[in-house]
């Protein structure tokens, strides 16, 4: 924030009417923003802490709480690798050759932002449900797949499918490939010019790409909801944690679970801004 | 290995590999479950499908959908573009800040919004009282409720929209209208607004998309009563705890029907746009894309 080159255009004479404007629309953006974000953010943490810190430690003490946290990570920790290394490859496709069905590729990659969470976990109930496709087959060979944590995996994945995809595709374009193909000439392998060349190119993108598809990964609601079977302490996530405590009427529990999601999204923004800032330095 | 009338040469490796990945893992992991879904309603007789989709019940869940998406997504259009002109335009103290937090709704969980949501608009909630009693408006558990988590969720999908839009907006236009004696209302509605409509629209069907299938941060919040407050996504998830398959799949295949069109408007939308704004490059907002790094044009 400090130093650096001024970014706007140096102060100049502003007639009083067009800088009324300017304050007018600047507090009209402020006020709604303030009752949109802040005031829900402000109440997370006010109820969070509404009996004091003591109860809000306690909140984290309560076994299915924990065991909520322990899904959430393991969930995660399953679904970002996966996601990322789908997220590379498709964008390493798609930014580097020319080929038939390009775009066609890409409207379906992005096809999961435009589905409803809920419609992607019903598609793995009509898959793996009592009634569905393999439903049968499932239950002769004793496998669970919905209302356990396969199911809630796959939903996961499909939700956050197209994060890193997204967040790499525009930007592996933008580069180009002229310098891999210095690589490859010079005689590095596919595997050495990745490394060497195009990662380094890459780094704070797929970071952001990263961290934007943990958030989603670890705070899936709808999609989990409907294949989770809500089963205490085997098959909730810390979302899910939230909406039982919450309709227990456990509202500092609730909240309390909450504000460790609400911190994970403040993280994540940080996290964001701070890689937006370093990719600004580089170019400007 | 791919023949040259599907790829155009080049002498980068791994485009076999990468590519048989990503077509596989989406064929996996997307296309066969929605598949099975699309398949699971081709089951059903004509009769009972129509019976399931234009149920009273799933009727009003429609008009509750689609219409409170379509109100937030509006207010979203006007407040999203002032947010966004002021972030792009203005210089204020707490800008950067201001910019970061407009992608708080992707970020939070949206069932953290929908409890944080009913606690302030909640009649017990500090806002809600103060609606109530001053206005005599109830927000929470009726369908305003819906529209204000609605807004929530669609925000950031024009604000990251408009921005680089008005970011590339050619400002030597509106100096020389004014120039040329228009007011401020003209410049905007004949230079800024013709300029960044194709990203606003953008901003709005996507706004508009994500809050027809939004289900966690509204469903704290609106109350669900059946035929009132009841989102189509709500509906879905009851007929499966009753095990009603054919009937969530039925409305499921509704939802996905209509976010297929909505995706379709969304590319031609940017299809238009690109042509319009020649020798650009592909722009007009894509999700959740990374705001452009605002540079001083000098002149």
């Amino acid at each position: 924030m400090a130093g650096g080159a001024p970014r706007y255009e140096k102060r100049q004479y502003v007639a009083p009417g067009v800088r009324a404007g300017r304050v007018a629309l600047i507090a009209i953006s402020i006020a709604f923003l303030g009752l949109l974000l802040i005031a829900p953010l402000a109440a997370v943490l006010g109820q969070a802490f509404a009996e004091g810190l003591r109860v809000f430690l306690e909140s984290f003490t309560h076994a299915d709480t924990i065991s909520a946290i322990k899904l959430t990570l393991l969930t995660a920790a399953i679904v970002v690798p996966v996601n990322t290394l789908f997220g590379i490859a498709a964008a390493w496709a798609i930014a580097k050759f020319e080929f038939k069905g390009k775009s066609l590729l890409i409207t379906l990659i992005d096809l999961p932002f435009a589905i409803s969470p809920v419609i992607a976990g019903l598609v793995f109930v009509m898959l793996f449900g009592s009634q569905g496709w393999w439903g049968q087959w499932l239950q002769d060979n004793d496998i669970q797949v919905i209302f356990a944590v396969p199911g809630i995996v796959m939903a996961t994945m499909f939700v956050t499918f197209p994060y890193v995809a997204r967040e790499l595709i525009p930007l592996m374009q933008q580069q180009g490939s002229e310098e891999e193909e210095a690589a490859i000439t010079l005689g590095a392998n596919a595997w050495t010019t990745f490394l060497r060349v195009t990662l380094p190119k890459i780094r704070w993108g797929l970071i952001y790409g990263v961290i934007l598809c943990n958030a989603r990964a670890m705070g899936e609601f709808g999609a989990v909801s409907v294949v989770s079977g809500h089963i205490r302490g085997l098959t909730t996530t810390m979302p899910l944690q939230v909406e039982i405590l919450y309709n227990e009427y456990l509202f500092v529990s609730a909240f309390a679970v909450a504000s460790m999601l609400a911190l994970l999204a403040i993280v994540t923004l940080v996290i964001k801004t701070f890689v937006e800032w370093r990719a600004d330095r580089r170019t400007g | 290995m791919a023949a040259n009338w599907f790829r155009q040469p080049s002498i980068l490796p791994g485009f076999g590999l990468t590519l048989g990945f990503t077509t596989f893992f989406l064929s996996a992991l997307v296309l066969l479950p929605l598949a099975a879904l699309v398949l699971r309603t081709t089951s059903m007789t004509w009769a009972d499908f129509i019976d399931t989709v234009l149920d009273p019940r799933a009727l009003a869940s429609y008009r509750l959908s689609f219409g409170a998406a379509f109100i937030a997504a509006i207010i979203n259009a006007v407040f999203g573009f002032i947010v966004a002109w002021s972030l792009v335009r203005y210089e204020f103290p707490g800008r950067r800040l201001v910019d970061a937090l407009i992608d708080l709704p992707f970020a939070l969980p949206t069932a953290v919004s929908g409890i944080a949501l009913a606690a302030v608009f909640s009649p017990t909630g500090w806002l809600g009282l103060q609606l109530q009693e001053r206005l005599g408006i109830q927000v929470a558990y009726t369908w305003l409720g819906v529209v204000v988590a609605l807004i929530l969720i669609g925000l950031p999908f024009v604000v990251r929209s408009v921005q680089p839009a008005l970011v590339e907006a050619q400002r030597d236009l509106e100096e020389a209208a004014e120039t040329l004696g228009a007011g401020p209302f003209t410049v905007f509605r004949r230079i800024i607004l013709p300029a960044v409509m194709p990203a606003l629209v953008t901003g709005f069907t996507m706004a508009f998309a994500r809050g027809v299938g939004e289900y966690g941060s509204v469903v704290f919040i609106s109350g669900n009563l059946p035929l009132k407050t009841e989102i189509t996504p709500l509906l879905i998830v009851i007929k499966l705890e009753q095990f009603d398959y054919n009937g969530a799949a039925a409305l499921g295949f509704v939802m996905l029907l209509v976010s297929f069109l909505m995706l379709l408007a969304i590319n031609l939308v940017q299809g238009w746009s690109r042509r319009r704004q020649t020798g650009a490059d592909s722009r007009g907002g894509r999700v959740e894309r990374r705001a452009r790094p605002r540079k001083k044009t000098v002149t």
